[in-house]
């Protein structure tokens, strides 16, 4: 490697982590003014924890979380195999679009468009709306993350359990699905963490009572930056280093030579 | 090949179902307030579509249809401000990245393939690690008391704490922050995959390492650049949270436009013309997007 390159990633790496770096060292600062160091306490760890409404706040976070990450798997799995496995159907072209569109689709719109939605149909905003939101911005993740798996699985095995008189539902159950199976993991866990981050979407669709833990933070960040916040942002960015690492080794398992990224 | 099973054709029916009741619908109603009149109230809207009327109320409905509130888009200098500085913002940051993002893409490629899947994972922690956070922390760093003012005033190089919080240049920076990962993955993937031999055989020739870069190595990541350039560019155009955090007022993005629209004017259906203004931005790159994707699936394998 040339010293240009080894330039490249010491300062490019530097820059991804620097900001990352500086959060996590206040949190653990003694005075309460964000840029004096006061020396090193976890008194503010304390304050956090006994913040009653930001501890609401993530635990609705958490469940919407793990419902709308469980619906986008199921959701995205399905789409994912229809779009392997089934051939031409009718749509399939519109199916493509829908299932990839909402991944660029820019959060202002995707949020203001579902609360028209669920305004229109008299739905009560909350928890449910916001589930409904993330899994459906969350399905397009899942079914790239699963369908770059099932691509990159070798056809002659499902072939053989065909072949050996087995049916669709069992060749998908004792072949397919267990062969699938870390891809389905990381997809969970990328809804998940999508879900968990949101902070756009879920201001649309929620309605009173149902505060997200970025909605909160949110409010917070706007009146000034304080350390508490910091404190909960390194417990957030702690939980979601280890679900991506975890995750990404999943969908590293996955990547064969032409099929990774 | 066998005929396909009844039970493959009726895998696409929920997930189907699902994206165009909350996809695909909430985008049509969106289009359908956003030529109602003109109102700071809650729905219904005018004109209301009654399916039950047959062709002649579907006529009605067409006729009654109010292009009022594009008019206020177009004839407002702030909704027209706020999409050209939303479209120059977007597109500088864009180059910006390309230029910080290409050189780490490539140091990333020309890394020992043992390193390679470590870099990987660090380009994506960040990019998985929540926004609101990483913008957050930006704050402390940018305003006029914080770290980055203190830090150059106790080196001597700035006599007084900078202003960058609240300008333009601090969006630039949250920008390219928070999205350096989208661009840097997908040319990395590209860069990672090109034949070796083809660089070789330019060196033999006696290209130069310059060279080489902008004779073989750039031209054939090419499609990884667009995709990865798109990718950032797409969402940027539609951005709220950095120009929220970092921005002054004066910073105008459509995202922080229509936010405002909804949440602090409670104009439903100018907010709803701002999407859709916003989405006919948008839909062009995405085409474009689809394509270089496609052509980047190609190289890569």
């Amino acid at each position: 490697m040339s010293a240009i390159s080894k330039g490249a990633l010491i300062l490019g790496f530097a820059f991804l982590y620097a900001p990352i770096a500086v959060l996590v060292v206040y949190s653990f600062n003694a005075s309460a003014l964000v840029t004096v160091w006061g020396g090193f306490s976890t008194r503010w760890y304390g304050v956090l924890l006994s913040d009653g409404p930001l501890m609401a706040a993530a635990l609705v976070s958490l469940r919407v979380a793990l419902a709308s990450a469980l619906i986008a798997t199921v959701m995205g799995t399905l789409a994912a195999l229809a779009l392997t496995r089934s051939g031409r159907f009718p749509g399939r072209a519109l199916f493509t679009g829908l299932v990839h569109a909402p991944m660029v689709m820019p959060e202002v719109i995707a949020g203001l468009a579902l609360l028209l939605l669920f305004v229109g149909l008299g739905l009560d905003r909350g928890i449910a709306t916001i589930v409904i939101a993330h899994a459906t911005l969350a399905t397009g993740f899942v079914a790239v993350v699963v369908g770059a798996r099932l691509k990159g699985l070798d056809p002659s095995l499902e072939e053989a359990a065909r072949d050996l008189g087995a049916g669709p539902v069992r060749v998908f159950l004792t072949v397919t699905l267990p062969l699938a199976a870390p891809a389905l993991t990381a997809g969970f866990l990328l809804a998940f963490t999508l879900s968990l981050d949101d902070l756009v979407v879920a201001s649309f669709v929620s309605g009173p009572g149902a505060t997200t833990l970025p909605m909160r933070l949110y409010s917070q960040i706007r009146l000034g930056v304080n350390p508490e916040i910091n404190a909960a942002s390194t417990l957030l960015i702690g939980v979601v280093t280890v679900v991506a690492l975890t995750a990404s080794r999943l969908m590293g398992r996955d990547a064969r030579p032409g099929q990774g990224a | 090949m066998t005929p396909r099973p009844r039970l493959l054709r009726l895998l696409p029916v929920l997930p189907f179902l699902w994206l165009g009741a909350f996809f695909l619908l909430p985008v049509l109603i969106t289009l359908k307030i956003s030529l109602s009149e003109p109102a700071t109230a809650q729905p219904p809207y005018l004109p209301v579509l009654d399916w039950s009327t047959g062709p002649q109320g579907w006529a009605h409905f067409l006729e009654a249809l109010d292009f009022a509130n594009y008019e206020t888009l177009a004839n407002d200098s702030l909704y027209r401000d706020a999409a050209l500085s939303s479209l120059s913002l977007a597109a500088v940051a864009t180059l910006i990245l390309a230029l910080v993002g290409t050189p780490i893409a490539h140091a990333m490629a020309r890394a020992p393939a043992k390193v390679q899947p470590v870099l990987v994972a660090l380009v994506i922690v960040p990019f998985w690690t929540s926004f609101l956070i990483r913008i957050y922390a930006w704050i402390a760093i940018l305003k006029p008391e914080g770290l980055l003012s203190a830090g150059l005033m106790r080196l001597g190089l700035v006599d007084r704490p900078l202003e960058i919080l609240g300008t333009q240049a601090a969006v630039l920076v949250g920008l390219t922050y928070a999205y350096l990962p989208f661009l840097v993955l997908p040319l990395y993937a590209v860069m990672a995959k090109a034949d070796p031999r083809l660089r070789e055989a330019a060196a033999d020739l006696g290209a130069s390492p310059t060279r080489v870069f902008w004779t073989v190595t750039l031209p054939l990541a090419r499609h990884g650049l667009v995709a990865g350039a798109l990718l950032c560019f797409i969402p940027m155009v539609g951005e709220f949270i950095v120009p929220d955090l970092l921005g002054g007022s004066d910073t105008l993005m459509l995202g922080r436009v229509l936010w405002s629209e909804f949440f602090s004017n409670r104009d439903w259906p100018l907010a709803s013309a701002v999407a859709i203004l916003l989405l006919v931005i948008v839909v062009g790159p995405i085409v474009v997007f689809r394509e270089a994707e496609t052509r980047r699936g190609e190289a890569a394998r």
